[in-house]
């Protein structure tokens, strides 16, 4: 068994997929928490799709598709909050807009260089942890690394603005410029984790190990930690499966994170909905769900 | 034309415009001292939102040293009114000052504490984290909590009788629990200006308590205590001076001052048919 998991370690393209994986799992794990506890889950949703025109553009410009696909990112953001602030449109309507405008975008701009380039979609779309070479390593390390370092510099700062906004602004902090450097931190992850999952399901990587986390433990840090762990679990695993069974690598992915969720849905400790039914009730517990699931309620 | 505390304001020559300024100015003449000892002044403040006008024309100085609540009728914009003071909501036009300077460019000396209901109480925070959050601005960037702030702020958790509850997670406490560990955050920020919206809003006897005694403890030292509070009951007795609102400025001044038939029935347009003159 181990040594069937230690043996593909020996080709040069799976060292390279086991610490993108490693990567991925953990800073998408951290820097999503702060879009969990913010409500903002759609957010990433919406920065991820938009990455893709700037990454073509990049493309055909002939430069660092990463650079344009994180300006792609950025961009999106600050459309999303110029309409919302300049219009009577509501923020996730504005959202809805923006990433669909920018993802419509980007698949036609990718399609018309996929005439005459060796580019493929599906790879962008859907991730391919297989095929990543040295230097999207070494880029992906880099961006890792200065993630991590601003989590950890800014945790205390961005712990108080996320929890009560208006407290840390009236307490003369630059909410403006932390909620900028936020979705900074989310367009660089995203960016890194592309080639592992995917634009379309890194969405499930940011919010899923940090929602299981969240139903485990009390505190953000450790939401963060046992979240990157999660993530970590996840990818390495997804990566596994995309080799043996020849599977696309985001999917495998998010199939493991989203199984470790339901895993702490229905028996965590403290919250699981199996391991703590309500103590009110008097019903047999399978049967209140039953109902709950038929929408019938029980009185 | 803006009014300065400046000297040159008293040499001005005696053209028709300038008397009007020599006598605005003679009205604030106590004005260098009050901004000395540590004076709010809010002047002409005015907030609108689109087409809606939340504030009109407010104007009232702030004495350090008191208790001051701010009354009013629902949407009369007393919350509205904390908010645009310390800029955390766009001001159309006028100008707060503490010490002579705008107030939003000292907000390290403010303490802040919103409505309990916009808070989300299902953050993965505890008791301890929420009471450091009030030592973030004075730690300094990029750093941990120094050992001073952990005792300044298990200091003020003590303060307020929380101390056992450090490890609780926000989500397990009652409303009265909750508030006060705004409170602790609030005393953790040492703050000479202490802004709190609808604090009694859901707490028990127990958290009204202590709140005033701690309010009446940071008035006596000296400093500024702002309470937004829609309650006419008896706890209205607690504070030394009002400010009566309704989007206009109704009153303002000493309890006594304020709380006449006259302002009541101007601010709750005839709602109030009682008035409890024990009250004042």
């Amino acid at each position: 068994m181990l040594d069937s998991l230690i043996e593909p370690l020996h080709y040069g393209f799976m060292q390279r997929s086991l610490i993108i994986a490693i990567v991925v799992g953990l800073i998408c794990a951290v820097v999503g928490s702060y879009l969990m506890v913010q409500r903002l889950a759609l957010l990433g949703d919406a920065i991820s799709h938009s990455v893709l025109p700037g990454l073509a553009i990049a493309f055909m410009l002939g430069a660092n598709i990463f650079l344009g696909a994180f300006i792609a990112g950025v961009t999106s953001t600050m459309v999303i909050t110029w309409i919302r602030t300049r219009s009577p449109i509501k923020e996730d309507a504005a959202m809805g807009i923006v990433f669909s405008a920018f993802f419509a975008l980007g698949i036609t701009l990718i399609t018309l260089i996929q005439k005459d380039n060796k580019i493929d979609l599906n790879h962008f779309l859907f991730g391919n942890i297989l095929g990543v070479t040295v230097e999207e390593v070494v880029e992906t390390a880099v961006i890792g690394a200065i993630v991590l370092l601003a989590v950890v510099l800014l945790y205390k700062e961005l712990l108080f603005y996320t929890f009560d906004p208006l407290g840390a602004q009236a307490a003369g902090l630059p909410v403006n410029l932390l909620n900028f450097g936020l979705m900074v931190l989310i367009a660089l992850t995203i960016v890194a984790s592309m080639k592992s999952v995917g634009v379309v399901l890194v969405l499930s990587l940011l919010i899923t190990p940090g929602a299981t986390a969240y139903l485990l433990v009390k505190r953000l840090y450790q939401v963060m930690i046992l979240g990157a762990v999660i993530g970590v679990v996840s990818s390495v695993s997804g990566m596994y499966l995309s080799y043996f069974y020849n599977l696309p690598s985001g999917p495998a992915i998010v199939l493991v994170v989203s199984g470790l969720f339901l895993l702490a849905l229905l028996f965590s400790p403290s919250q699981g909905i199996l391991t703590n039914p309500s103590p009110r009730s008097n019903t047999s517990f399978l049967l209140k769900e039953l109902r709950g699931l038929l929408g019938l309620h029980s009185r | 034309m803006k009014m300065t505390a400046s000297s040159s304001m008293f040499n001005l020559g005696a053209t028709p415009e300038n008397h009007y300024l020599i006598s605005r100015a003679k009205q604030f003449e106590r004005l260098p001292s009050l901004a000395d000892q540590g004076s709010i002044m809010v002047s002409h403040l005015r907030v609108k939102y689109r087409s809606l006008e939340a504030l009109r024309g407010i104007s009232f100085v702030v004495e350090p040293g008191r208790m001051v609540g701010i009354l009013g009728p629902n949407g009369a914009g007393k919350s509205t009114l904390i908010k645009a003071m310390l800029g955390l909501i766009p001001v159309t036009s006028g100008s707060v000052l503490y010490r002579g300077q705008p107030l939003v460019d000292q907000l390290e000396r403010v303490a802040y504490v919103p409505q309990r209901s916009q808070i989300d109480w299902t953050y993965p925070a505890t008791v301890w984290d929420v009471v450091l959050m009030g030592r973030v601005r004075k730690s300094g960037w990029f750093r941990p909590f120094s050992t001073p702030s952990r005792h300044i702020a298990a200091a003020a958790l003590e303060r307020v009788g929380m101390g056992e509850f450090r490890n609780r997670p926000i989500g397990q406490l009652s409303g009265g629990q909750q508030q006060r560990v705004f409170l602790a955050r609030a005393l953790a920020q040492e703050a000479d200006i202490l802004c709190f919206d609808e604090p009694f809003v859901g707490v028990d006897q127990k958290t009204q308590t202590v709140m005033f005694d701690v309010f009446h403890e940071l008035a006596q030292a000296g400093k500024t205590v702002l309470v937004v509070n829609h309650d006419l009951g008896q706890s209205i007795t607690h504070f030394d001076d009002l400010i009566l609102l309704n989007t206009e400025l109704i009153a303002s001044g000493t309890r006594q001052q304020v709380l006449t038939p006259e302002n009541l029935s101007c601010a709750y347009e005839g709602q109030v048919m009682f008035f409890n003159g024990e009250a004042a």
